[in-house]
């Protein structure tokens, strides 16, 4: 009888609570956040000539030469951001030992000299990374001014105005946002088709 | 390693050594029922919940009747968030038009849900709808956690008794847990993570175009050649910053998407990520304060924090190391630190974590059964990836998972003073309380639970290549690391992954949930038993031969034994793994 008891406490005490912390809670933080950060609560989604074209942090998949790439992402076909993942692949495993090595040569064929920036040829832990560090960003540069016909210092300067450094000055790492650095590229010299 | 490296993990340290007296106090207070700041807007609330349940705050509980209600409380809400997984598909807020979840998958959701393991064998965006997620996993998040806090108040009562047969009530401790200590940080917070670019909302998935169209050709086995290009990002949403402050402040660490806390959209920048980390230690960080007050003890509150510091720093040292040295087997690449790149093995990493960010986070979250990654442990190099994999082996007592932190190191407490009373030929006490061939069964029945769910699961999978091995997808010492990893975080109730593994199988998704529910239930019930026992007792005064459990000689007889009870019984299955992994890998072998 007494574990009847317990059970008709417990599920009275799972439906009010149910209602309380699994519905009206989220509900009330909702409105909160529509009101106080509508942008950053609804994704930081940017247009560009009135086309929806990206959220400012989630990456996207570049891989134009006369852009600067993206990390490699493992997220569905890449930087599908409906189905974020890593690579999951070990450090022993050839599968991951070969892609890293054919993107090397491909980058040290555009660009040859300098090895390549580790977080270049690396897939991030979502698939939707939307930064590289400075190194891989500034690494890019000749190439795409070769390809966008600028001056090697222009776009270089560009790359410089878009490194957002570490928050408060300690937190994180060093940064250069893909999306943004692409699209301040566009309006800079379009792309040459 | 880098010197900003650690100053942000120092920085995370001080941080947690400082809210842990207010933070234990409070708690001390709420769980005595003193009057705090929030009782006017808590209180009535309290009181309702209450009148609708037909609770009697003022019924006492021994340690059977609180371990049933316990029990009871965690079935009903777990067969609620199976029934809810299993008829989404009919219920609303489902905008993406998400099936029901198939039973196997269902079953292991709910088990890990409601035993805080929060281990995932689906995808958030493409499986559960916002519905599920809010009143399902986030509610579990809120209720599994508070069960947590209950049960250590409840342990730590039975310490601090004297020749009492109750522990309070369990429906009182639970309720207050959630209003008092859960929920207004984290109203507060997440709106902090809100303003950082967490989202929060119930639209349906945004389409945007992208900048770059993507053109892949693909060859098919007839040789015929098909051109697709992708034009399109379908950029997931939902309620998500309600679900991951809790997710981080309650360690579950289930998370919204399948990314977890690497997503951009769950942890955009470092600021929401050092919230998220400090949100992780807080509650068991301040309950060593809140069994320093409620034993009166306040020193052997600091001896158990000073013990579980020291493994923190010892693990998050060893990770770091091995996670700046990078992977060998990656020619071409520039691995070093510079002031404009992180360096070391990024494979599995963001960008705006680098380094010192995942591994601090990697330790955080399996010191204190979260699970929630910031990057993914099956990409660490093998050494990296020991360092989660050995703190879940302690049990999960490394400052710990809510509550459970608690219990679980004053299991190993009992132990070490047990151990020191056989040293010096006395019978052992642990402050005032005589330690008695019962108390010591108990807690050797909890510690053993350990072992023997994990080494027999993994030792069954390594050998079915029909269905253990064949979810393995990376080969040679590796995979035997994915299924030890995928057991251990099950059983120790954590709930990281070496994501790499397909979980999602009926023999993993039945195995992983009786793990879970083991490694939680049949560890609490010893554990309310010994707590129950020790109530009883009375208390004796010190004496000359009396072990005091304040200095550091006891935190490093502790330390002591955590490290051979959890390592030694590992350490045949882990150099098998990892360490000979490691090896090979400096050796330049690859499979």
């Amino acid at each position: 009888m007494a574990l009847t008891r317990h059970l008709v406490t417990a599920a009275l005490m799972t439906a009010v609570t149910t209602v309380f912390l699994g519905l009206v809670y989220p509900v009330v933080i909702t409105g909160l956040a529509q009101v106080l950060f509508p942008d950053q609560a609804n994704g930081q989604l940017i247009s560009r000539d009135g086309v929806l074209v990206g959220s400012r942090i989630i990456g996207q998949p570049f891989t134009s030469a006369g852009y600067f790439y993206s990390r490699p992402s493992a997220a569905g076909a890449g930087y599908d951001a409906g189905a974020s993942s890593g690579s999951n692949l070990g450090p022993t495993n050839r599968k991951l030992i070969d892609r890293v090595a054919g993107d090397v040569a491909r980058l040290q064929a555009e660009t040859p000299g300098p090895a390549v920036p580790i977080d270049l040829v690396t897939t991030s832990a979502s698939g939707l990374d939307p930064h590289l560090s400075p190194a891989a960003a500034l690494y890019q540069v000749a190439r795409v001014a070769r390809q966008r016909k600028l001056p090697p210092d222009d776009v270089r300067q560009l790359v410089e105005a878009h490194i957002e450094p570490r928050q408060f000055g300690v937190l994180g790492e060093p940064v250069v946002n893909v999306l943004l650095l692409n699209l301040a590229l566009d309006a800079r010299a379009p792309m040459p088709r | 390693m880098t010197l900003n490296g650690w100053i942000q993990i120092l920085l995370f340290l001080g941080a947690v050594a400082l809210v842990t007296v207010p933070f234990g106090r409070f708690m001390a207070r709420v769980f005595a029922r003193e009057r705090t700041w929030l009782d006017p807007v808590l209180r009535p609330l309290e009181r309702l919940i209450y009148r609708v349940t037909r609770v009697d705050e003022s019924h006492e509980m021994r340690w059977t009747e609180y371990g049933v209600s316990m029990l009871a409380f965690s079935l009903v809400s777990m067969l609620v968030l199976y029934a809810l997984q299993r008829l989404q598909g009919v219920l609303p807020l489902n905008p993406q038009g998400l099936p029901g979840v198939a039973p196997d998958q269902a079953f292991n959701a709910a088990a890990s849900f409601t035993t805080n393991t929060n281990w995932q064998s689906y995808s958030g965006e493409t499986t559960m709808s916002y519905l599920t997620q809010m009143a399902g996993l986030a509610y579990q998040n809120f209720v599994s956690a508070a069960v947590g806090i209950a049960l250590a108040i409840a342990f730590i009562r039975g310490v601090a008794a004297r020749e009492r047969d109750t522990l309070g009530n369990f429906w009182v401790d639970m309720t207050r847990a959630t209003l008092w200590v859960l929920l207004p940080v984290c109203v507060a917070g997440s709106l902090v993570l809100v303003s950082q670019g967490v989202v929060q909302n119930f639209k349906p998935y945004d389409r945007v175009q992208l900048v770059d169209p993507q053109t892949t050709v693909t060859t098919a086995t007839s040789g015929q050649t098909s051109t697709t290009t992708i034009r399109e990002q379908v950029i997931a949403q939902g309620p998500v910053a309600s679900q991951e402050i809790i997710k981080q402040f309650g360690t579950n660490g289930g998370g919204f998407f399948n990314a977890n806390s690497s997503h951009p959209f769950e942890n955009p920048t470092p600021l929401s990520n050092f919230i998220a980390m400090f949100a992780i230690f807080v509650i068991s960080a301040g309950l060593t304060a809140t069994l320093g007050q409620m034993t009166k003890s306040p020193r052997h509150g600091w001896a158990v924090w000073g013990a579980m510091a020291f493994l923190f720093l010892a693990g998050v040292t060893t990770a770091y190391w091995a996670e700046s040295a990078g992977n060998p087997l990656l020619a071409g690449t520039d691995q070093q630190v510079g002031a404009m790149c992180p360096g070391g093995n990024m494979e599995g990493k963001e960008a705006r974590f680098g380094i010192a960010n995942s591994v601090l986070f990697a330790t955080i979250t399996t010191d204190a059964s979260c699970g929630a990654v910031n990057s993914m442990h099956d990409s660490y190099t093998p050494i990296g990836g020991l360092v989660p994999l050995v703190n879940m082996m302690l049990g999960e007592v490394i400052f710990g998972g809510v509550g459970a932190g608690m219990y679980g190191i004053l299991i190993f407490v009992v132990l070490a003073v047990f151990i020191a009373g056989l040293m010096v030929g006395r019978t052992p006490e642990y402050l005032g309380k005589k330690i008695e061939a019962f108390d010591v069964q108990m807690a050797m029945l909890a510690v053993l639970v350990f072992p023997l769910v994990i080494l027999v699961f993994t030792g069954i999978s390594v050998v079915s290549p029909a269905f253990g091995t064949s979810s393995i997808w990376n080969p040679g010492p590796h995979g035997l690391s994915e299924i030890l990893y995928a057991y251990t975080s099950g059983t120790a109730n954590n709930g990281s992954a070496f994501a790499g593994l397909s979980a999602n199988t009926p023999w993993y998704n039945v195995t992983l949930a009786t793990a879970m529910l083991i490694g939680r239930f049949l560890i609490i019930v010893p554990m309310l038993a010994l707590a129950g026992n020790l109530a009883r007792k009375n208390q004796v005064p010190p004496s000359l031969g009396t072990f005091p459990v304040t200095t550091p000689l006891f935190a490093t007889l502790l330390v002591g034994v955590i490290v051979i009870v959890g390592v030694l019984t590992f350490f045949p299955v882990l150099s098998l793994g990892p360490i000979v992994e490691h090896f090979l890998m400096r050796a330049g072998t690859t499979f």
